[in-house]
């Protein structure tokens, strides 16, 4: 057998002596080929398709009469600083709800794995709670409580519908968030919480200080999920009279018999959601880049 | 004879570490590899890099006289033809042990169900698991689930299997149990090259064993030189360290 030990002359400090082989200089420029060509691929494809939906679109029958009734740009400027007020109300109501929405979901989810006696109830006060709130249409619940309430006459109790909407909407959610929380929970290894416990920490610790952030990384995209649908769902509130994009939208539309006020408000919607996506994406990679680093 | 696996100046950084630096190895047919060093000393890299699990930044890869370090050469190709097992048995916990076998002979062989679960359970047999063919990944003991990885690796007949340090995260009474399968293979002929901690395994069964130092093989050779009158201070060191008796 004929061995060598290649190159041992300078063990060390070779990194900045090293220039690529001619054979690596070939490697890049076919590497390059390939992502230039995969990017051409995908580019021109997304052209193609979006430019045939356009036409499928701009050729059908009715096309002028929904050009008319759906994009018509002069009610789109009308009706715009009406939208843009009512959404705000919107956005507030999501920022609110939602801070809400996550602590009170956490809490239900805590409760749910909760292993003390003395918790027994609140274990089952969320079991109901969930099972039950999960049941309910959101909307019939927005409906229930936003006219409901106000209407017991208690002393004490707010009776503007917008917020009951929110408390409504904020039910509604947090049994979702719950249960996302809860099978975040569930996902951790057991044997997280077993090294967590001989260290000597109690298992509120455990939960608080281990299994709880790493749930909370493995169920942010499906928590995002949930907040997109809360984003929307927000438009419900209009439906107790309360004069948020939708409703100002759909005042609008009725006055002058045109939808367009509908496309402008999805435009808002979807300009909301689409950075909040984006944020989580990128949140989730710096996450998975710091903690996969090197590993298989 | 010419060599069924030919590497020739390969390098790999991450970032700014240098990770393997001008790393030259022939592997022929029937040889029995092992790469010692301690760790961070590139085994494991090197052992990625030879399935194609990353991209190296210099020299080649030769694999029966095809390069498959070229970007235009299918990976999965050059899988079909090499077995890999990993220290941390990376069973797929949702599939049975019978399952985790079959899964690439079927899938990307395209054999039949039946061949494949004839030629797993003949395996399992062989390596003294048939009995649980049937069971999930998670109800076996350490040793178990890496002789597991083992069947799935060689079901689907590689001409090169490469073993990660495949005893590292075994406790010691189990590290025995896996390597007998890893000698009966190598008494079969397989072509292996394996990362290991366990030197008299590697003196008793290699063919050929590389020392690593900071990505560099800085000395290879028959295990009876290598372990009895190395070349290099490095590794003379190395072996005083693991090895109290050789000194």
């Amino acid at each position: 057998m004929t061995d060598t030990s290649p190159g041992s002359a300078t063990a060390a400090g070779s990194a900045a002596a090293w220039t690529p082989s001619l054979r690596e200089l070939e490697r890049r420029a076919v590497r390059r080929r390939l992502r230039r060509r995969s990017l051409l691929v995908a580019s021109g494809l997304v052209v193609l398709v979006l430019l045939a939906l356009g036409v499928a679109i701009t050729s059908s029958p009715g096309w002028p009469n929904v050009k008319e009734l759906f994009f018509s740009w002069e009610h789109a400027k009308a009706v715009f600083p009406d939208v843009l007020d009512g959404f705000w109300l919107n956005v507030r109501l999501f920022l609110i709800c939602e801070v809400v929405i996550l602590v009170l979901g956490l809490l239900v989810a805590l409760a749910r794995v909760a292993r003390s006696p003395w918790l027994a109830p609140v274990r089952v006060l969320a079991v109901v709670y969930t099972d039950l709130l999960r049941g309910i249409p959101t909307l019939l619940l927005v409906l229930m409580l936003g006219f409901g309430m106000p209407a017991l006459g208690l002393q004490g109790v707010p009776i503007s519908g917008t917020f009951w909407a929110g408390v409504a909407l904020v039910l509604s959610y947090s049994a979702y968030v719950a249960e996302v929380f809860r099978a975040g929970i569930d996902s951790v290894h057991p044997s997280q919480v077993a090294s967590a416990q001989a260290l000597g920490l109690s298992r509120p610790q455990a939960l608080r200080f281990v299994v709880v952030p790493q749930a909370v990384r493995r169920v942010v995209p499906p928590l995002l999920n949930d907040f997109v649908s809360l984003q929307k769902d927000t438009a419900l509130v209009s439906a107790v009279a309360v004069f948020d994009a939708v409703f100002a939208a759909r005042d609008y539309a009725a006055y002058n018999f045109n939808y367009t006020p509908y496309v402008v408000v999805a435009a808002f919607f979807v300009v909301l959601t689409v950075p909040l996506a984006r944020f989580t994406d990128w949140l989730q990679r710096r996450w998975l880049a710091r903690e996969r680093a090197g590993q298989l | 004879m010419s060599a069924l696996l030919e590497v020739r100046g390969l390098r790999k950084t991450y970032g700014d570490r240098l990770v393997l630096d001008s790393v030259d190895l022939d592997v022929r047919a029937h040889d029995v590899v092992c790469l010692i060093g301690s760790s961070g000393s590139g085994k494991s890299t090197l052992l990625r890099c030879l399935d194609l699990l990353e991209d190296v930044d210099d020299g080649t890869i030769t694999l029966g006289g095809v390069e498959i370090s070229d970007p235009l050469v299918d990976p999965r190709e050059v899988r079909k033809r090499v077995g890999m097992v990993f220290q941390a048995y990376n069973l797929f916990p949702h599939l049975s042990v019978l399952d985790n076998c079959t899964l690439a002979p079927r899938r990307v062989h395209g054999d039949s169900r039946a061949a494949a679960e004839e030629r797993a359970l003949g395996l399992l047999d062989q390596f003294g698991l048939a009995e649980h063919a049937r069971k999930h990944p998670d109800r076996l003991s350490g040793g178990q689930q890496q002789r597991v990885a083992l069947v799935r690796a060689l079901c689907t007949g590689p001409d090169l299997l490469l073993l990660d340090e495949i005893t590292a995260a075994l406790d010691p009474e189990l590290v025995g149990e896996v390597l007998t399968i890893v000698r009966d293979l190598a008494a079969a002929g397989t072509t292996m090259v394996l990362a290991t901690h366990e030197m008299a395994f590697a003196r008793d069964v290699a063919t050929k064993v590389c020392f690593l130092h900071q990505g560099r093989i800085l000395e290879q050779g028959p295990p009876d030189q290598l372990f009895t009158a190395p070349r290099e201070d490095r590794t003379r060191q190395f072996l005083a360290r693991v090895l109290p008796t050789a000194g």
